[in-house]
């Protein structure tokens, strides 16, 4: 049996979003790991552009942050940002984007700017970055977050990053391309319906239906056949804990 | 007419209270020589721009030197929050400061009309977010050349009075080579009234226009050169030195009240005269650990013609 935390569990489950040959922006943290898992593991090929700029990042140690030198040293190219955002991101060049965030409602909409009333906040957030254009102009992306009733609210306070807008075809109305896929958190896999609404693929090991509904703040769809989260393997787990985050950074 | 000049005389001749700046880099040279000179000369009332506002951005709020934020990613890159601009946005502390706020697309799209002296540009950003409904500077236009989409936003140039930016050479002309990651700073160069070009050495022309693909900013636009090196310790110099890791995680902990914040002004900004001091008060082995291993390009050949 092997041993893994939430957060490790929650890096290899990501990593299984990704496909060989994929394009990835990435994001520091749990993104970062889970795509060099990928890459290590089943997904050779992907290429992992930063907001940075850096394109085809083959980083030797883990980045402290998306600027960090080892994405430049040995990346294909490295491009100013009006480049990475316009001719990448904006063109469509990009197949999945990781997007993170404080809040995030049922339709996949994003929220990492403020808490509270924007012109009074409660608490000011770092906000967008990329993350608005990220989640506008990549062909998917994969949302990663701890699973708790205040971060999943009936409605966030503020949308930083849209997902599926009120639902239907209310995203592709506006032009946007892709949407959200996934939600991965430390209770459950959850996917989005024809309808742009979240429902509930797969639970982790130990948590109930019950616990997810209780960590969120509106009545949650489940999927008929609700399996259970696929767990890391032993060789994953060796490979987060030695090479790609030895010092426990992010993962502990 | 490009001067070469000390920090100190470069930011008293180009900052004057009121104006914006631009203190470039992403997460990359990022000039804090540049911006301890602008505390220690205590201009106030400053507007500053960049998409990443990191710690340089949070010592100027903390010693009062701001009155307004133009961003759109306010963090400590990495680590977490930028205290003293969260203490400002959310209790007024030591000021209050209007911010302005954009996606990183968007306000490098505003640096580069900018740079190009357009009225605006448009960009596929923005649709479906709460962005346009806080900020008149994001609006809409109808697609003159079909609906695909109908209409799309755009957003208007911005053209900071002086753009403080670092590179690793230059010669002192100001005509700067960088490498790594450069971000949005050469729009930032180009947008701008003033440049102040800060770099790790100044070398002979020879070696500038030995690589011309290398030279990003044109000592034409650049107004002040300094010789600066370590100017952007503790963030980093591709192939010269590392991020100081342990300065980001120390600010956090070091900004966690106003009261401490200012400690830490009084030691390493007011209480040493310039860079130089302040890089004596460091630890030697800090440097050294901060060396990286050398990783050279094979030199290109452009041919003698």
């Amino acid at each position: 049996m092997t041993d893994y935390t939430d957060t490790e569990l929650m890096i290899s489950r990501a990593a299984q979003e990704l496909q060989n040959g994929d394009t990835t922006l990435v994001g520091v943290g749990v993104p970062n790991l889970a795509c060099n898992l990928a890459k290590r593991t089943h997904a050779p090929d992907l290429e992992m552009i930063y907001e940075s700029g850096t394109i085809d990042s083959n980083p030797s140690k883990l980045p402290l942050s998306i600027g960090d030198p080892v994405l430049a040293t040995n990346a294909r190219s490295i491009v100013p940002m009006i480049q990475g955002f316009g001719y990448y991101l904006q063109a469509g060049r990009i197949d999945v984007g990781f997007l993170g965030g404080a809040q995030i409602d049922r339709y996949g909409n994003i929220n990492s700017t403020v808490i509270g009333d924007y012109d009074d906040p409660k608490v000011r957030l770092p906000g967008s970055g990329g993350a608005c254009e990220i989640a506008s102009n990549t062909h998917r992306t994969i949302i990663i977050t701890p699973h708790t009733k205040r971060r999943f609210p009936e409605e966030v306070d503020f949308v930083t990053s849209p997902g599926y807008i009120d639902g239907g075809t209310s995203r592709e109305e506006l032009g946007l391309r892709g949407g959200p896929d996934a939600v991965i958190t430390d209770k459950a896999v959850m996917r989005f319906d024809d309808d742009g609404e979240m429902y509930v693929e797969s639970v982790h090991p130990d948590v109930t239906e019950g616990t997810v509904q209780e960590a969120t703040d509106w009545e949650l769809q489940f999927a008929d056949d609700v399996t259970e989260t696929r767990t890391p393997e032993q060789a994953e787990i060796d490979l987060i804990r030695n090479d790609l985050d030895p010092d426990g950074v992010y993962t502990e | 007419m490009t001067t070469e000049t000390d920090m100190e005389t470069a930011i008293s001749m180009a900052i004057e209270d009121g104006q914006t700046l631009y203190l470039g880099g992403f997460t990359h040279l990022i000039p804090f020589a540049a911006g301890h000179e602008i505390i220690r000369q205590g201009v106030e009332d400053l507007t500053l721009a960049r998409a990443t506002p990191d710690l340089i951005y949070d010592q100027l709020i903390a010693a009062g030197c701001a009155s307004s934020v133009i961003f759109s990613w306010a963090g400590n890159p990495g680590v977490g929050s930028l205290r003293a601009f969260r203490r400002a946005v959310e209790d007024g502390v030591p000021n209050e400061i209007a911010i302005d706020e954009y996606s990183h697309f968007g306000l490098v799209s505003r640096l580069a009309a900018g740079a190009q002296d357009l009225p605006f540009l448009p960009l596929r950003t923005f649709v479906g977010s709460d962005y346009p409904e806080h900020n008149d500077s994001i609006r809409f236009v109808d697609n003159p050349f079909g609906d695909q989409p109908g209409e799309i936003p755009v957003v208007p140039p911005l053209n900071p009075d002086v753009a403080i930016v670092r590179a690793q050479r230059a010669d002192a002309e100001g005509s700067a080579q960088m490498w790594g990651i450069t971000g949005e700073m050469v729009e930032a160069a180009f947008a701008a009234d003033t440049v102040v070009l800060s770099v790790e050495e100044i070398v002979d022309n020879d070696v500038i226009r030995s690589d011309p693909n290398r030279t990003l900013i044109p000592g034409t636009i650049v107004d002040y050169v300094v010789e600066e090196p370590y100017g952007s310790h503790p963030s980093y110099a591709q192939g010269y030195y590392d991020r100081d890791n342990e300065a980001y995680l120390d600010w956090d902990r070091q900004t966690e009240t106003h009261e401490s914040t200012q400690e830490w002004l009084d030691e390493w900004v007011y209480g040493v005269e310039n860079r130089a001091e302040y890089l004596e008060k460091l630890e030697t082995k800090r440097f050294v650990d901060l060396q990286p291993q050398t990783s050279y390009g094979t030199p290109i050949d452009m041919g003698e013609y």
